[in-house]
């Protein structure tokens, strides 16, 4: 029995409302690509076929030479110029000078004796969070990574429970633990219910400094798990048999062949994830907005106070600021290229 | 039967093999951690369905209770229900007027012209579990709730729409061309992953001035729209799609640009798909940026509308926590459709903002 065309419409309507979107879009998107096609075939025809590769590379390297690429190298001057005014045409040099405020302390290690008391304040917590917050979240991270690689039932189902909180936006992850951590909240609840007292946790400094880290830990340990189960689901399993064969048990099958194989990937988190936390600031702003006082000021924070919030703005400074702290992060990104590329040649 | 028996009857599996000791351990671990990631966001969805009345009860309840009100005849305002212990030992459903000192008057809504006093200690409320859907309903009333929602999706899908053409471009581009200078390019363009936005914001703050942009959803949409990340993902794609398509193409007399959103962009599906998930989540998300950009209040996109509000001395959690369930909703419908495309993605790539 042979298929006539008018069958074949009955059974495919011309367009269902579902796809209507869809079609709409694509009738869109033709329409413009045709016309960006109507300019680009002269332009081919001058230049011809090879050069327009440009063409294609041209608005991306665009943005990037503007927002990027300049800003960087403006950022180099901007740090040593002083004065209120945004242009630069309107700033004065200084030289080294916004270096020097940062820089000038009777003793580094005490920030009361510094000029630029925050800056180093704002360095020294973030130094504690991003030891305390890293070490923290890839213990745990491999913790969980190692319990889902076993013959877990509901892999996918948990994998996913502990990634969920990697979606949330920073506000709102720092408003849900906000309600959670109030004086009224669930957890002073429970507290007293114990028969415990109440305690403010976002207004004593050291509760405040915990809380910080743990709920940067709650949001983002879901996305390094993944990674760290990614690195150990490629150890290739005969190994693990090669290896009972030869009698080893279970700790030693961990320490000589999963924790060696492991090394790469765990140093990539170690090394991401440093990355980020150098750079803390939205979750922590929301939080405790920087305090008690300036328990959990981090250094972006001082960075955007400094050229922003505050009333008198001093924008060179922050732009010197944020160059010591890109430093930094050169640093750890070089780091985490060396490994990257011997991690790929192993 | 002996423990050991119980033991082995609790543990036996359908496979017949028993739960290693390890293995109770591991299932603990991760439903204490489903409690852990979980149980926040359920109590805050919880939270969010309560009356101003239930949240800043002591200890709060689970459930969003709400106490039961009656129209009483002579009274404007529905009247709060009761069930009291009366001076006789008998028991009564009333409607509280008022409350003075230690004691309240009542009425019966039956009857509401006589007045009962009661002691305080002598009533309960009576309460039934119930939505309030007002904290929802009232801020999208008398906040700019929308237009930060109409701000946000606009910044999100223009943004990731123009990633997601400019970037391939650049990607078919370092892929599929010989030319001069193509692979310092390439490597510039990776570079650019050493820069964050933290460390310029200054000088692009500055830029975005200059180009009139202050106070502006392009300047919040623009800068971050050619992501090294999503170039780098799709040239790697790319060089895995086969040269011959190109050369045929070019022999039948496609133009290049035809060639790019014809034979190549289709090919790039999945790779095209990982990054507009991501620049969706990116950008949905965004803070620092949106919050140093915009500072005009109808301008702001969620996350910077969340902030104000809860910034206000008083917070009106009632309106808070519903309005950051709002916010948190459209990523959870998107990753519970998602899920196993997401995290198979990252684990693959790697990539977060």
């Amino acid at each position: 029995m042979s298929e006539t065309s008018a069958d074949r419409a009955a059974a495919r309507p011309p367009i269902s409302l579902k796809e209507l979107p869809g079609t709409i879009l694509g009738a869109v998107m033709t329409l413009i690509m045709g016309a960006v096609d109507l300019v680009l075939d002269p332009v081919q025809r001058v230049i011809g076929i090879k050069r327009m590769a440009y063409i294609f590379l041209l608005p991306n390297m665009l943005i990037f030479g503007i927002f990027v690429l300049t800003p960087m190298a403006m950022n180099f001057y901007y740090s040593m110029t002083g004065g209120t005014e945004l242009f630069l045409s309107d700033r004065q040099f200084v030289g080294l000078d916004n270096f020097r405020i940062l820089f000038d302390c009777e003793n580094h290690l005490q920030p009361d004796t510094c000029d630029e008391d925050l800056f180093w304040r704002a360095i020294y917590n973030t130094a504690f969070f991003v030891t305390f917050q890293v070490g923290g979240m890839v213990l745990f991270a491999m913790i969980t990574a190692l319990i889902l690689n076993r013959g877990i039932k509901g892999r996918g189902f948990f994998r996913s429970v502990f990634f969920y909180p990697v979606l949330l936006s920073p506000v709102v992850v720092a408003l849900i633990w906000k309600w959670i951590l109030q004086r009224e909240g669930v957890l002073n609840a429970i507290i007293t219910g114990l028969g415990g007292e109440k305690i403010l946790f976002l207004l004593d400094p050291k509760w405040a400094i915990f809380w910080v880290i743990f709920v940067s830990i709650w949001a983002q340990m879901g996305f390094h798990t993944l990674i760290l189960l990614a690195g150990l689901q490629s150890i290739p399993p005969e190994l693990y048999e090669a290896g009972s064969i030869d009698g080893t048990n279970r700790w030693q099958a961990f320490q000589h062949i999963t924790l060696p194989l492991w090394m790469p990937t765990l140093f990539v988190v170690l090394v991401l994830s440093l990355i980020r936390s150098v750079q803390v600031f939205d979750q922590v702003f929301v939080l405790t907005g920087g305090g008690p006082g300036t328990a959990t000021q981090y250094i972006v924070q001082y960075i955007y106070d400094t050229a922003f919030a505050n009333q008198i703005p001093r924008r060179g400074l922050a732009a010197a600021a944020s160059l010591v702290m890109g430093g930094v992060l050169l640093v750890l990104t070089l780091i985490q290229l060396r490994l990257g590329r011997t991690s790929e040649a192993a | 039967m002996t423990m050991d028996q119980v033991g082995s009857f609790l543990t036996r599996t359908r496979d017949g093999s028993r739960l290693h000791i390890t293995d109770i351990i591991s299932y603990i671990y991760l439903f204490l951690g489903v409690i852990l990631m979980f149980g926040p966001v359920i109590w805050l969805l919880m939270s969010s369905f309560k009356t101003q009345a239930a949240l800043i009860e002591f200890p709060p309840k689970f459930l969003p209770y709400a106490q039961q009100t009656v129209e009483v005849e002579g009274y404007d305002e529905p009247l709060p229900l009761y069930q009291v212990t009366l001076e006789d030992g008998t028991q009564a459903t009333l409607a509280q007027v008022r409350r003075v000192g230690i004691e309240a008057q009542m009425v019966d809504p039956e009857s509401p012209d006589e007045i009962i006093k009661v002691p305080i200690d002598q009533r309960e409320q009576i309460r039934t579990v119930e939505l309030a859907w007002n904290n929802y309903i009232e801020p999208l009333e008398r906040f700019n709730f929308l237009t930060y929602l109409k701000n946000s999706v606009i910044v999100t899908t223009v943004a990731t729409l123009i990633t997601l053409v400019i970037n391939s471009m650049a990607a078919f581009a370092l892929s599929k061309y010989q030319f001069r200078g193509r692979d310092a390019i390439f490597v510039l363009i990776i570079a650019t992953l050493l820069i964050p936005i933290s460390v310029i914001l200054v000088p692009v703050f500055l830029v975005i001035t200059q180009i009139g942009w202050n106070n502006n959803l392009w300047g919040v949409i623009i800068p971050g729209a050619a992501t090294p990340t999503g170039v780098f993902l799709l040239r790697q794609y790319m060089l895995t799609i086969p040269d011959e398509l190109i050369a045929a193409a070019r022999i039948d007399g496609a133009s290049e640009w035809r060639i790019y959103w014809q034979v190549i962009l289709p090919l790039t599906g999945p790779a095209l798909a990982v990054l507009a998930i991501f620049s969706v989540m990116w950008r949905w998300n965004d803070f620092l940026w949106p919050l140093i950009v915009l500072s005009r209040n109808e301008l702001f996109t969620l996350q910077v509308g969340l902030n104000s509000f809860q910034g206000d001395l008083q917070i009106q959690w009632h309106f808070v926590l519903a309005m950051t369930v709002l916010t948190l909703l459209p990523i959870t419908i998107v990753f519970a459709i998602l899920q196993r495309f997401i995290t198979t993605g990252i684990a693959t790539t790697g990539m977060k903002g």
